[in-house]
């Protein structure tokens, strides 16, 4: 049985823009231990699912279900929500330093986090415990840098706090929700490690979330690529990066730097992500395609499973099988391809 | 800290001499005898005028006046009143403890108005109770002071006590130490009527304040954590919202000390502000350089002050 399955979850705003579809029938399960990794641009619904999977989203409408460790966290009453949240479900955020509140000492802040749940323990016993856990997650002298406020920790010391804060009463999941993307690159792979070491040590499952590959090569089991509030193409790690089905995931593979070659130009998604109040019909990807056939445009792709056996799908018309799909690249790549007019390209449709 | 706290104390100081100086320059500036005629006072004799003209030292050069005039103060002599024939001090001593319970306790009740209301605004923006509370805080905010404190005397004084219930005095004062019930009673009009108007600027202020900090990293993270939304609220969003409310704070009790004139003038408390009006009928000058400095020196402590207060709310501040 897995720790968390979310089922067809969809949330969105009402704006005096109109309605913001943040987030559209994502489903995904994740297990003890493991971690998935959620992949994206700016604004495809990453952060959104998983603030609503904490019931942090506030004024939203969330349809679809929800469900942690056996308990509907849709249904769960306010108390007992409050009581997963912090301990059995824990959060780390992007910036590290607005993160943390910046009038109290860091220690103050992690003691409330203990206490608010463990109401028994004394203050000086989770004192004890919070400096313990600073040193667990590499804080050098937890003893005096536990009186410190965030503003006297560097970046990357000051997501260790949020880390030590987040782990401090063992949660079975941890959500990270972009936790390096505000930090030096070598500082980075430091907070990775400790999130690795970790999840070895406590067997706690990850729900990391992040627009950065090499991220999610560094610590990802299974990977959900999303765009425009839905997932693209789900997948293990290794499949992502090696037998990608979705155009939009060789996008994004290809738009990474080459490591090495320094002539190459990079080769950036054309066009912007689409508006999350209007998006496009059929496929929301289909303006930016370069595969986009005339079906793309008028029905929208369900999850199909591709390439056979294992845990793969991918929410796109191109052929299922690795054959044809690999046509499909070769004829994009040569400059041969023509959509719709291909009757190979546009048979397989279930 | 300590350097900053220096600088600003300096700077404090800099602008109570600065002060002395327009001071002196607008009262002091003229012909010899026209001053001592002006300080004397409209109905002053010829003797009167004869003793305010050696008193003042105006036979001096004016530097050697302006510099008898600031060491008189720095010696707590704020003047002759010649007008009642007595030191300006004996007048001010009396009429200051009226305008300090005024504005203490005016201050208590607005900034709790204010503050209570407008975090219950933003916690629940756009509901119906944040819109009430939205425009009462434009009604009372657009209300003049003698407007409500005539109508507060009309229901709560007139009205009730034709309806035969004598609860609330119309006006007057009654120092503390003579009955505490009393002084208390006496005050509870003028400190509605002040602080109704001056809350209504509070729960806006708070209420902007309140929902800009909710929208903080660190509230999310707060919530994450999984405190009780009212820990959230007090605890985590309060704490950081009240720094500008509180800058706000000093300033406008420090403007009340030098004399809340309206309120004072409406129900006849013999406080600073009344004495203010008083002087300025009668021209009675030293009364009034005597309210000028006074206030000034208000507001500059109370800067200073809530300087201070910043320092001890944020750390940021405190340790940089």
């Amino acid at each position: 049985m897995s720790l968390l399955d979310v089922e067809d979850l969809s949330v969105s705003f009402h704006t005096p823009d109109g309605i913001v579809k943040a987030v559209r029938n994502v489903s995904f399960s994740l297990k003890e231990g493991t971690t998935v990794g959620i992949v994206g641009e700016s604004g495809s619904g990453k952060s959104v699912m998983s603030q609503t999977i904490m019931g942090l989203t506030r004024g939203a409408q969330v349809s679809g279900k929800v469900v942690f460790d056996g308990r509907d966290m849709f249904t769960l009453k306010r108390d007992a929500l409050q009581a997963l949240r912090g301990s059995e479900i824990a959060m780390i955020f992007q910036d590290p330093l607005s993160s943390l509140h910046p009038y109290y000492r860091v220690g103050w802040q992690i003691v409330e986090a203990i206490r608010a749940h463990d109401k028994g323990l004394s203050k000086a016993k989770a004192h004890e415990r919070a400096v313990e856990l600073l040193g667990l997650v590499g804080i050098p002298q937890p003893q005096r840098r536990i009186d410190d406020f965030p503003h006297q920790f560097s970046g990357g010391m000051r997501q260790r706090v949020m880390i030590a804060m987040a782990i401090s009463l063992n949660p079975k999941l941890l959500i990270a929700d972009e936790p390096t993307t505000a930090l030096d690159v070598t500082v980075q792979a430091q907070v990775l490690d400790v999130l690795k070491r970790i999840q070895r040590e406590f067997g706690t499952a990850i729900m990391m979330i992040t627009h950065d590959l090499g991220v999610i090569a560094d610590m990802a089991d299974d990977v959900i690529v999303m765009y425009a509030g839905t997932a693209m193409e789900k997948s293990g790690q290794h499949d992502m990066f090696y037998e990608h089905h979705h155009p939009y995931t060789e996008g994004l593979l290809e738009s990474l730097p080459a490591y090495g070659d320094l002539r190459e130009r990079l080769r950036p998604i054309t066009g912007q992500p689409p508006s999350l109040i209007n998006l496009p019909t059929g496929c929301p990807y289909h303006p930016r395609c370069p595969y986009v056939m005339d079906v793309c445009r008028t029905k929208v792709p369900p999850l199909r499973q591709v390439f056979g056996e294992g845990p793969h799908q991918s929410a796109c018309w191109l052929p299922t099988d690795k054959e044809g799909r690999a046509a499909a690249r070769a004829a994009v790549a040569a400059g041969t391809y023509s959509g719709a007019t291909d009757a190979r390209l546009t048979g397989d449709r279930t | 800290m300590l350097r900053f706290l220096v600088r600003r104390i300096a700077q404090g100081i800099l602008v109570l001499v600065l002060v002395t100086i327009a001071v002196y320059a607008l009262f002091f500036a003229g012909s010899p005898r026209d001053i001592a005629r002006r300080i004397a006072g409209r109905q002053a004799t010829p003797e009167v005028v004869d003793r305010a003209y050696h008193r003042l030292g105006l036979d001096q050069p004016f530097y050697a006046q302006y510099r008898h005039f600031v060491w008189r103060l720095l010696h707590g002599d704020l003047g002759f009143d010649f007008y009642n024939g007595q030191p300006v001090t004996t007048v001010l001593k009396q009429a200051a403890p009226v305008t300090l319970s005024l504005a203490v306790g005016a201050a208590i009740l607005w900034f709790i108005l204010g503050v209570s209301t407008g975090v219950y605004s933003s916690v629940r923006p756009r509901s119906f109770i944040d819109r009430a509370f939205t425009a009462s805080a434009l009604f009372f905010y657009s209300i003049p002071v003698f407007v409500l404190g005539l109508t507060l005397i009309y229901f709560l004084f007139f009205r009730l006590t034709k309806a035969g219930h004598r609860w609330f005095p119309a006006s007057g004062y009654v120092g503390l130490t003579t009955s505490v019930s009393q002084w208390a009673l006496h005050l509870i009009l003028p400190w509605l009527t002040l602080a109704l108007i001056s809350a209504a600027a509070y729960t806006r202020l708070s209420r902007s304040s309140m929902l800009e900090v909710l929208g903080e990293d660190y509230v999310r993270t707060a919530r994450a954590k999984g405190l009780s939304e009212k820990r959230v609220i007090l605890r985590h969003a309060l704490r950081s919202a009240l720094t500008p409310v509180v800058t706000q704070f000093g300033i406008d009790a420090a403007s009340v000390i030098g004399g809340a004139i309206l309120t004072e003038t409406v129900f006849g408390l013999p406080g600073l502000g009344w004495e203010s009006v008083h002087a300025i009928g009668n021209q009675n000058l030293p009364i009034i350089i005597g309210v000028v400095l006074i206030s000034a020196t208000a507001i500059v402590v109370a800067n200073i002050l809530v300087d201070m207060l910043y320092a001890v709310l944020d750390p940021r501040v405190r340790l940089s």
